[in-house]
């Protein structure tokens, strides 16, 4: 009975233990436990999730490796493989937000040199609280130094991400960080321990006793006692992961390796037991010859230690010779501390005596699934928002929008990040998607994240079909064909039938567009239990993807380029105002249906704008989002340095047409000697268009003509003014 | 021209750095790792490429110095061959001595990574000679301790020997408090040794000498070398 008791302690259920002794048949040892409840938490069993998480759409003509793996893997042709994953490090950033952000980078970038690859780009996505919470400016100036002080020393460019701000993150920040690598497609290594004989090398930092029991802290709601959990959170250590990045690629080049890990969540216990699993093999390690940063550390540590920069290696039987030469030129620890078995067991051993022994299989995958009951949420009532009153002043509203810190510019934290080394960064922060140059070829990649949150708690289902579309388009106005997914799901409590409710509808709402998009998920991640005081955050699933360009000089940036372009909206206004920014922040409405993707419409309008980038027709693009149209033309114009001026014939509200946020709608700026083209391709394709203006020198106009004839109409500078420093002001505050 | 690119633990700059030598410029490049030797002889141009050697866990540079390749290096300039430091670079030809002055944490405490302007303050240097006396230029900076400081004895020698190379300022070449990113002292970004043949700056000269990177003024950084060095042998 005692064991049962540690055992509901560490956060494993009745249900779990019992299936536990079923499998042993005999009661597990303190370090098994320790083991299995680690394994079995729902960081690294996903427990409450698999079940959802196989309605994405993972397979298609481009995949070479999907979910199950490290990372995922696309092809790009020439040879060539892009290899992209997404995770969260929510809750070690909530309670220590700058090693929390800093090993959460560092994690990522392991899994994508996991498969062999090099790590060419790193973004993040990021939410807080309420910037006027102390607190909250805390956490966010530490975390955004902690992504940056990693990164930068690691030398991957962190190229893009989004940063938004929402009342229910103020004690639960997201902190997700997407690594980008790139790798030749005959090079593509696996996390599989085969061949039975073959040698388990331990590579990289010392293991200590940071991070010990981590995934199971990831895997509970935060709460008071959290701060007291800060020995659970790791530290990283950059210039060491630089090291080992550089070691292990050059071993990976050789065929004596023949699997490779990295050392994360569950440190040890999940590197053995998954690699043995996925290639249903066994492992037996000894905890004496692990390499250890202090003395007198129980094999339960050892094997529990989530301590950085480490990475097993799976080895040919008779080359480890060769790969500890190798790690010693980086002046890298390599130690064997064990091999492949044929027994399926992970069989743990200290000075020769055997301590654990459960089957890699049950620890890897075999947690019960948790069944839930879903439930709808009742969000709130919905009203009817033509009660709302159009203001009178629009230029007031208009700076309003404008000095929001979820519209202002971002450059204040993209500007702590190196986003440039590699000198591979084409199109830099800022923009709708990274774009990056592959050197030796003509292709370049569109990289980028988003998710609009609130859309998804007034609507899940078509939230996530947003989050879909909207990265789709991100990486379209770029100029780049979308290629694949990874996604990284931050929910409340999932034993709460309302957050499940919210994950299963987002992840409808993504699987049915990914599908119909045909852009397959190949990877992702999985964070619950981002909650505190009985308070989920926003259901949060974060897109991450990735286009790919046939020509690299075809890349295109939102800003406009020269004075007297035109300026054309492809798509169409309307008179949704649910989930805008406006609506939040203007007139204090949190309630309604956020917009809707009609995903056809959606498709056409990408598929023309891709088209027309193609044929060169457009100087500029971008995907209006946030803030609406007013806000979408003012990004196009301050970034280029330009003004506009326009006229918008409507029978709409002017509220709606400024600030609304309709979806699949596009700027783009043309030169005048090309409308012709652009036009006829428009009516070919059956594209709906209007002409809004052109390009100006220095002063901001636009005049909505219904029947009110009501404008907005102010100095560059001013707009610039404000859009350019609200972020720092609010943190100044 | 023959090249080295020095390669530091930490370093994460050198690629970039070989990149242009090599596939812009189309010189003969190798990468030296930081525990082999060379002789003075073996290369026309030594690059200490950006980076965090050694983490800057210590001061920025300040263990490398002490590498074995850094005494080869340190003769090779004494021969008078060309040694340009950028961003971590230069903070390592610093605590090498091979260049006066030190630096300090960036004023605000935060890194920075952004173009900024530059005046060219000195032409008449193997670097520089293809830029225009006062020229304006823009390079981009990425770093965390770029605040240059020497002091007042240093300086102007600094300046009397024409060693002031690049200093911060705004688009019409005004040298203010507010086109300097990080504090340094009288905007430097860069210096060079007064033999004119070592120099170290901020600023990322590799990073924006192509066209596809939308910023071609530090091409010409490495064009001045490779004129320099082709009229030498002539």
């Amino acid at each position: 009975m005692t064991m049962l008791k540690e055992a509901l302690k560490l956060g494993l259920n009745e249900n779990e233990y019992s299936e536990i002794v079923n499998t042993l048949k005999r009661e597990p040892n303190h370090v098994e436990l320790g083991m299995y409840s680690v394994m079995w938490s729902e960081h690294c069993s996903y427990k409450n999730s698999k079940k959802y998480l196989k309605r994405f759409p993972t397979k298609g003509e481009r995949v070479l490796v999907g979910p199950g793996e490290n990372a995922g893997i696309v092809d790009i042709g020439d040879g060539l493989a892009v290899v992209l994953k997404i995770e969260s490090h929510n809750h070690p950033s909530a309670v220590e937000p700058y090693q929390g952000a800093a090993t959460g980078v560092g994690g990522i970038i392991r899994d994508i040199v996991a498969m062999g690859a090099r790590p060419i780009a790193l973004l993040d996505s990021l939410r807080f609280g309420n910037l006027k919470n102390p607190r909250v400016k805390y956490l966010f100036s530490n975390v955004v130094a902690g992504i940056g002080d990693y990164g930068n020393s690691v030398g991957i460019p962190t190229v893009g991400g989004e940063t938004y701000f929402s009342d229910e993150y103020d004690e639960n920040p997201l902190v997700n960080a997407m690594c980008v690598g790139i790798i030749k497609k005959d090079e593509i290594k696996r996390g599989t321990a085969r061949g039975v004989g073959n040698s388990v090398i331990l590579v990289g930092a010392l293991t200590g006793r940071d991070g010990i029991h981590g995934a199971s802290f990831a895997s509970e709601e935060l709460s008071e006692d959290s701060k007291e959990k800060r020995p659970s959170v790791q530290v990283g250590d950059p210039f060491m992961e630089k090291l080992l990045i550089e070691a292990c690629l050059e071993v990976l080049k050789f065929d004596f390796v023949v699997g490779i890990q990295d050392l994360g969540a569950a440190g040890l216990t999940s590197a053995c037991s998954e690699t043995a699993a996925r290639a249903g093999t066994g492992i037996e390690i000894d905890v004496d010859l692990v390499p250890k940063r202090e003395e007198g550390m129980t094999p339960y540590e050892v094997m529990l230690s989530e301590s950085q920069e480490r990475m097993l290696l799976i080895v040919k039987e008779g080359y480890e010779e060769e790969v500890i030469k190798a790690f010693k030129k980086w002046d890298l620890n390599a130690v064997k501390i064990g091999k492949v078995t044929d027994d399926g067991m992970l069989r743990v051993l200290e000075k020769g005596q055997k301590i654990a022994e459960v089957p890699a299989k049950s620890l890897a995958e075999g947690a019960p699934q948790v069944i839930h009951e879903i439930r709808e949420p009742v969000v709130q009532e919905e009203k009817d928002i033509v009660n709302v009153k159009v203001p009178e002043e629009l230029n007031e509203v208009f700076k309003i929008l404008l000095s929001l810190p979820n519209i202002a510019d971002k450059s204040l934290v993209y500007h702590q990040y190196d986003y440039m080394v590699r000198t591979d960064t084409v199109v830099a922060p800022g923009s709708d998607a990274a774009v990056l140059r592959l050197k030796g070829t003509k292709k370049g990649l569109a990289l980028t994240c988003d998710c609009n949150a609130f859309y998804c708690y007034l609507d899940p289902y078509e939230g996530g079909k947003q989050a879909v579309a909207e990265a789709a388009r991100n990486i379209v106005v770029s100029g780049a064909a979308p290629l694949a997914i990874t996604d990284c799901l931050n929910f409340g409590n999932p034993e709460k039938n309302e957050v499940i409710y919210q994950f299963a509808k987002c992840i409808e709402g993504m699987a049915e567009a990914a599908e119909y998009f045909k852009i397959p998920v190949v990877s992702g991640n999985v964070s619950f239990y981002n909650e505190s005081k009985n308070k989920a955050v926003l259901p949060t699933p974060v897109v991450g993807m990735i286009g790919l360009m046939e020509d690299i000089l075809k890349h295109t940036t939102q800003s406009f380029k020269k004075q007297g372009d035109l300026v054309i909206l492809i798509g169409e206004n309307t008179e949704e105002l649910g989930g805008s920014e406006y609506l939040k922040n203007v007139h204090k409405i949190r309630y309604g249906k956020p917009p809707k993707v009609d995903l056809k419409k959606e498709k056409l309008v990408q598929d023309f704008c891709l088209k027309a980038i193609e044929l060169g027709l457009l100087r500029s693009a971008h995907d209006v989002s946030e803030g609406g149209l007013a806000v979408a033309l003012a990004e196009c114009a301050i970034t280029g340095g330009f003004g506009f001026k326009g006229d918008i014939y409507t029978s709409l509200r002017e509220d709606a047409v400024l600030f609304g946020e309709a979806q699949s709608r596009i700027i783009v700026s043309i030169d005048e000697k090309e409308f012709s083209t652009f036009k006829r391709l428009a009516e070919e394709e059956g594209i709906i268009y209007q002409v809004l203006g052109f390009v100006d020198k220095d002063s901001f106009e636009i005049t909505v003509k219904n029947n009110r004839m009501r404008k907005i109409s102010l100095g560059l500078d001013e707009i610039s003014y404000i859009w350019r420093n609200s972020l720092k002001w609010a943190l100044e505050k | 021209m023959r090249c080295a690119v020095i390669v530091f633990p930490g370093s994460n700059c050198d690629l970039d750095c070989y990149h242009v030598l090599k596939d812009v410029m189309g010189q003969n490049t190798e990468y030296v790792f930081h525990k082999e030797k060379f002789s003075p002889g073996d290369f026309d141009l030594i690059v200490l490429p950006g980076g965090f050697s050694y983490g800057d866990y210590l001061r920025a540079g300040a263990i490398a110095r002490f590498s074995k390749a850094m005494e080869s290096v340190v003769k090779a300039s004494e021969k008078g061959k060309l040694i340009l430091g950028i961003c971590n670079g230069f903070q390592i030809l610093l605590e090498a001595g091979l260049l006066e002055g030190a630096m300090m944490k960036n004023r605000d405490l935060k890194f920075h990574c952004h173009e900024v302007y530059l005046r060219v303050e000195n032409n008449e240097t193997p670097f520089t000679h293809l830029y225009k006396k006062g020229e304006i230029i823009k390079m981009p900076v990425a770093h965390g301790f770029g605040n240059f400081y020497a002091p007042e004895n240093t300086l102007e020698k600094l300046k009397n020997n024409g060693q002031i190379i690049f200093t911060y300022c705004d688009k019409n070449g005004n040298v203010t408090e507010e086109s300097n990113p990080n504090g340094s002292i009288m905007n430097i970004a860069g210096i060079c040794n007064e033999n004119k043949n070592v120099l170290g700056l901020m600023p990322h000269p590799e990073r924006c000498a192509e066209e596809i990177l939308k910023n071609t003024d530090g091409k010409r950084l490495f064009e001045s070398v490779l004129e320099f060095i082709k009229g030498r042998a002539l």
